[in-house]
């Protein structure tokens, strides 16, 4: 059990450091930050005054040894479109981006996982029908054709929900339902497949013959097995969701840490963008230790591993 | 692997094995609606100058906003309506296939290439070289793709190659993980070990002995791959950083159709609902290739 977690702790540390690798590189080898920084009008001297100040005139390696030791402390720059420290910036903007995330992933755990479960028990029903043809359809919709049409009916046409910022409960029930539906779609499929893997286990039909009640069965034996993948994905899912919170936070002007990071990589805004996708990074890693400790927890085998 | 040693029950299973493949492909109703659905934009995307009405970034002020053909206002010239630039909305998304035909077929072919040449390194020779890149694995996994498409685009700049070769970095780690597995345990299948065993290269062993066996394996991931190419070149044109305007993109014109919502509501319906049913075709067909490719699956 602890060389497991231990394990992990590794990697997830692994994981921040190479993504913050990542991040850096693609933003300093594909051209000279000072010159698309820069306006286009400024003159030889300013860019490389500029290029001075900034030490992109360095090595590659001095310039990330300093970057990464800064970011390590927390100092991660000022924005170079608000002069403010972009830690600062990212972090203004997290709660916003994490209430949004939250909402949709319970919205989508709630719905998915009763609905899987009952599909999977009542196969081939109608239940079992629509929850696949929903799974579908969720899977091949995109996210932001979702978002405009449920703006067109329940914004535009039936006026029922605010289609754009933040306030109350009815300004996230839009951008909720939009950014849980591929989720959704994923989890009932998941949730349904590995349900009726389980149920035609050995273990199972034993349980059955010995006579336990059925609703023991479902309960103490499948669901039990059952839950595994699905907490696996429900980790792992979380930067699709992220990935998909880049369009919702755009579509309905969400004041969140992904529209943040989408205006600062057109602004060229360098420190943001490096700030936001570690602290995504961070929070990918850290909800996904959270789930193997859970893991551990449900599933003996990993603990005596 | 044991299933495939043993000898095939009698009944259904050896009944569906003797069938052709496409007998065996095509014997569901979802498979064949997909398999329509692709072919539908598979025909446009190459006959698209003989298709579509009028040129797709001819502008006709005079002539914008006009609805559907069947909506009062509406002409038989323009089936799908005109935007606000009075272009016809039906010729663009049949020019829009044929970008998304392009974006979704090289996208995979690099990611694809990329993801299992790497996968059976990794796989077959395990060790240093399979730790590495299991690592580098964990951090794409990590990084929003969406994101990292954005930053890659943001900075070199958009155009047609850079979307490509964005979907295609993004998307190689699909691949790795099961061709990564499926080379791992081929890798210890006597047939391979013959081949080593009576002094065949390591390119002929990858190649002739290991590749063909995941085979089935790599068509399914890459026909997933072309959906997931699809949606993701539409994202990037939808938030303005995929394709250059001159080029019809389906996600484009979404962008354009979106402030038009509560006037023109047909701007952003067609090519949302092209970009959907295009990508249930490839899913619904995905699925049935899988099935039919593997008779355990079910």
């Amino acid at each position: 059990m602890t060389t497991f977690l231990l394990r992990r702790a590794v990697g997830a540390v692994w994981v921040v450091v190479g993504v913050a690798v990542t991040v850096f590189l693609i933003l300093h080898l594909t051209g000279d930050p000072a010159a698309v920084m820069m306006p286009p009008d400024a003159t030889t001297e300013q860019v490389a005054a500029f290029r001075h100040n900034q030490g992109f005139d360095r090595p590659l390696y001095v310039q990330f040894g300093s970057f990464a030791w800064n970011a390590l402390r927390g100092d991660f720059g000022n924005s170079l479109r608000h002069g403010e420290p972009a830690l600062g910036l990212a972090l203004e903007r997290f709660p916003a981006s994490f209430e949004l995330a939250i909402s949709a992933l319970l919205l989508a755990i709630v719905v998915a996982v009763p609905i899987g479960i009952l599909a999977a028990v009542r196969r081939n029903s109608p239940v079992d029908l629509a929850a696949r043809v929903f799974a579908l359809i969720g899977q091949s919709a995109p996210v932001y054709w979702m978002g405009i049409m449920l703006i067109l009916i329940f914004g535009v046409q039936l006026g029922w929900f605010p289609v754009s910022g933040i306030g109350g409960i009815r300004h996230l029930v839009l951008p909720t339902v939009t950014l849980a539906l591929f989720t959704m779609a994923q989890l009932m499929r998941l949730t349904r497949a590995s349900m009726l893997d389980v149920m035609q286990s050995d273990y199972l039909r034993t349980a059955r013959a010995k006579g336990v009640a059925p609703l023991v069965v479902l309960w103490k034996h499948a669901l039990r097995n059952a839950w595994l993948p699905v907490i696996t994905v429900i980790g792992t899912e979380l930067v699709t969701l992220f990935s998909q919170a880049v369009i919702t936070e755009t579509i309905y002007s969400w004041p969140g840490v992904a529209r943040l990071a989408v205006q600062a990589i057109v602004d060229r805004d360098y420190p943001i963008v490096e700030v936001v996708v570690i602290l995504a990074a961070l929070a990918f890693v850290a909800i996904n230790l959270l789930v193997d400790l859970l893991y551990a927890s449900l599933d003996p085998r990993i603990r005596y591993e | 692997m044991t299933t495939a040693a043993m000898p095939a029950p009698s009944g259904l299973d050896e009944r569906v094995r003797r069938k052709p493949f496409l007998a065996v492909l095509f014997s569901g109703f979802p498979t064949i609606v997909g398999a329509a659905l692709v072919g539908i934009a598979a025909f446009f995307a190459i006959f698209a100058p003989l298709i579509a009405p009028h040129d797709p970034n001819l502008q006709n002020l005079g002539g914008a906003f006009k609805p559907p053909a069947w909506l009062a206002g509406g002409s038989p010239a323009n089936l799908l309506g005109t935007d606000d630039l009075g272009r016809d909305i039906f010729s663009r998304i049949v020019w829009g296939a044929r970008v998304a035909a392009i974006v979704g077929l090289s996208g995979v072919a690099i990611g694809g290439s990329l993801g299992v040449a790497l996968g059976i390194i990794a796989g077959y020779f395990g060790g240093i070289v399979d730790d590495v890149i299991a690592r580098i694995a964990d951090v794409q996994f990590a990084f929003p793709s969406v994101l990292l498409a954005i930053a890659v685009v943001g900075v070199i700049g958009p155009s047609l190659t850079t979307v490509i070769v964005t979907i295609g970095i993004t998307g190689w780690v699909q691949y790795v993980r099961v061709v990564r597995a499926e080379a791992l345990s081929l890798r210890e299948r006597d047939f391979v070990q013959a081949a080593v065993a009576t002094g065949a290269s390591l390119t002929r062993v990858l190649l002739w002995h290991v590749l063909p066996s995941i085979g089935s394996s790599i068509t399914v991931l890459a026909t997933f791959g072309v959906a997931r190419a699809i949606i993701l070149e539409s994202a990037l044109s939808f938030l303005a950083l995929g394709v250059p305007q001159e080029i019809t993109s389906w996600g484009a014109m979404l962008a354009d159709g979106r402030q038009f919502l509560d006037t023109a509501w047909w701007l952003g319906l067609f090519p949302g609902l092209a970009i959907f049913l295009t990508v249930l075709g490839v899913n619904l067909f995905g699925d049935g290739l899988r099935d039919a490719l593997d008779p355990h699956s079910r």
